[in-house]
């Protein structure tokens, strides 16, 4: 690590990396018990794991990991609204994780290639990443390309998370990436596989009207904040206890 | 892997997964004798189908108790209280969803799958262990799971390592090992709830109160009143009673509880020095057999969550089955199966 220690880490930028990990394998978490095949119980916890293994370094960066995600009210998070959104059905779920982890592949594999503070991070994330890009493929394909049932749901679930894929390319402060080119890479990618599963790329904006950004600046969707009420709860009956 | 033919005891093989009619004694007499020498017996050796029938459901019976057993515990994963535990709570909640496809991989290997054991689950006509019909009221109760819940199944476990049909054991063998490590997680977490403020105490003690009789629960009825035992002891495939495994596991926790300064739930819990064992009191089996038929707490709820889960699953593993058709070269018949069902 070339600049070793929290002082020098920028804690906006460990927030927003480890919130959007933080929340979206929390989410994965909901999941469990419930998926529609044992294979993808195994799977997506798999994906969660990896993602909750990176928000505690992230968050560590920035604080104490448990008090970063227990004690925080819900304007402090700095997570994409995107990966707050709830699971809704397989389909919903599965175009999440397509449009999140190409992004996270891409910048991860952006910042594995730099010098700064979160190089050796994303240099270990990126591999685990790829694998989560590849399942959110193969299933996008599945999916899309399956059965009228399927094409359809997937058509409806890329279609209602699309206005929330605008908000991936805000600069983040302390990441030193290009994030017009990130954005370009981001749609390309997207669009071959969407392409590949019978699907056409949505056509409605990448950004709500009034809430562009908002997820980096604090400003969350409604189920954001029951969702936090339920992570919470426990931790925050016991003040101060260890567990 | 060397099956037991290789190991000199000359076996016949069967015709096909299921036995034909002819000299079924020689094959008998082959089974016995790899049997009493502890030998494995493996897929395509010829096996009696009674022998194949009791392994389907008690394996069965395992790997239902795999998936269900997911829900009392993923219950507290998005409420877990820190991030390590949560961690912990989901590696632990996974782990039990890859056991259940060792499991039913093993049932595979003796002719019947996955889809006609979940249906059987489904409907009710196979069951799971009762333990999961016990509600999680509290995290501690995810400590309580871990530590006597999974206890009470490696004491169960362990000496399946050794059953006599070889996937079975090989698959038991990797459980264990898992189990041992959820075993220990589940101790930990309630020395830390128990070392911690009084309501964490408290907490911990009320679920130890809770799972103490479903945990004792778990070995089955008394000797006396065991359907399947007899048998499935001569066949190796269970190798000790369940009255012995009950005790092991009552002697194994009394020192584990004192260690974490919580109390078992039972005044006439003491050592009988001319045993050398603990005597402990009087098991409701009422409750048990209640539970067992249908009357637990959360029989209703866990079945209803796992056909749910199953139901709205359906189009998701048409979709896959139906894209796999298509794109691994099948037939054009299998193509157009797959879009007749779908019109369907």
């Amino acid at each position: 690590m070339t600049a070793a220690g929290p002082a020098t880490v920028p804690v906006t930028a460990a927030l927003a990396l480890g919130d959007d990990a933080l929340v979206l394998s929390h989410r994965l978490g909901e999941w469990a018990g419930h998926a529609p095949v044992l294979e993808e119980e195994v799977a997506l916890a798999n994906i969660a794991l990896d993602l909750l293994g990176q928000a505690r370094v992230l968050l560590s960066l920035a604080g104490d990991e448990d008090e970063l995600a227990f004690l925080r009210e819900e304007r402090s998070f700095r997570n994409l609204q995107l990966v707050e959104q709830p699971n809704g059905d397989f389909a919903h779920t599965i175009a999440r994780q397509l449009y999140f982890s190409t992004y996270q592949h891409l910048l991860h594999a952006e910042l594995a290639a730099g010098d700064g503070p979160f190089a050796p991070l994303a240099a270990k994330a990126v591999k685990e990443v790829a694998y989560h890009r590849d399942h959110a493929e193969q299933w996008t394909l599945r999916l899309g390309d399956g059965t009228e049932t399927s094409h359809e749901r997937m058509r409806r679930a890329c279609d209602a998370l699309w206005r929330f894929t605008g908000e991936l390319f805000q600069p983040v402060e302390g990441l030193d990436v290009d994030w017009a080119d990130l954005e370009s890479r981001w749609v390309e990618s997207v669009t071959r596989v969407l392409g590949r599963a019978t699907l056409t790329v949505p056509e409605g904006p990448r950004t709500g009207a009034w809430s562009a950004g908002a997820g980096r600046q604090g400003v969350h969707t409604e189920s954001f904040g029951r969702m936090l009420a339920e992570m919470q709860h426990l931790h925050r009956s016991h003040p101060g206890a260890s567990w | 892997m060397v099956t037991a033919a290789a190991q000199g005891t000359a076996r016949p093989e069967a015709d096909g997964a299921r036995n034909t009619a002819g000299d079924d004694s020689e094959h008998q007499h082959a089974f016995d004798a790899a049997v009493a020498a502890d030998e494995r017996i493996e897929p395509r050796d010829w096996m009696p189908d009674a022998y194949r029938a009791t392994l389907v459901r008690q394996i069965a019976q395992h790997a239902h108790s795999e998936i269900i057993g997911m829900q009392p515990e993923a219950n507290w994963i998005t409420r877990a209280p820190s991030l390590r535990r949560k961690a912990i709570l989901m590696a632990k909640v996974q782990d039990e969803a890859g056991h259940g496809l060792y499991l039913y991989s093993a049932a595979e290997t003796l002719g019947t799958g996955r889809d006609e054991l979940l249906d059987k689950l489904h409907s009710g006509r196979q069951k799971y262990s009762s333990i999961f019909n016990y509600p999680t009221l509290t995290w501690a109760d995810v400590g309580a799971i871990g530590w006597l819940v999974d206890g009470a199944a490696i004491t169960n476990q362990v000496p399946l390592c050794r059953c006599s049909y070889g996937p079975y054991a090989r698959a038991m063998v990797r459980i264990c090992k898992e189990e041992s490590f959820h075993q220990r997680q589940g101790y930990e977490l309630l020395l830390a709830l128990s070392r911690g403020t009084p309501e964490q105490h408290a907490m911990a003690q009320d679920a130890v109160d809770r799972w103490w009789w479903p945990s004792l629960m778990m070995f089955g009825p008394p000797d006396d009143e065991s359907q399947h035992s007899a048998q499935s002891m001569a066949w190796k495939i269970k190798r000790h009673s369940n009255d012995e495994l009950r005790q092991r596991f009552v002697d194994i926790c009394v020192p584990q509880a004192e260690s974490l300064g919580l109390t078992l739930p039972d005044p006439d819990l003491k050592w009988n020095e001319e045993r050398g064992h603990h005597d402990f009191g009087r098991i409701d089996w009422t409750e048990f057999w209640e539970v067992l038929k249908g009357n637990g707490p959360c029989n209703e709820q866990r079945l209803t969550q796992r056909r749910s889960a199953h139901d709205e699953g359906a189009w998701v593993r048409e979709a896959a089955a139906a894209h796999a058709a298509r794109h691994s070269g099948g037939t054009e018949a299998a193509r157009h199966r797959t879009t007749g069902a779908e019109r369907a």
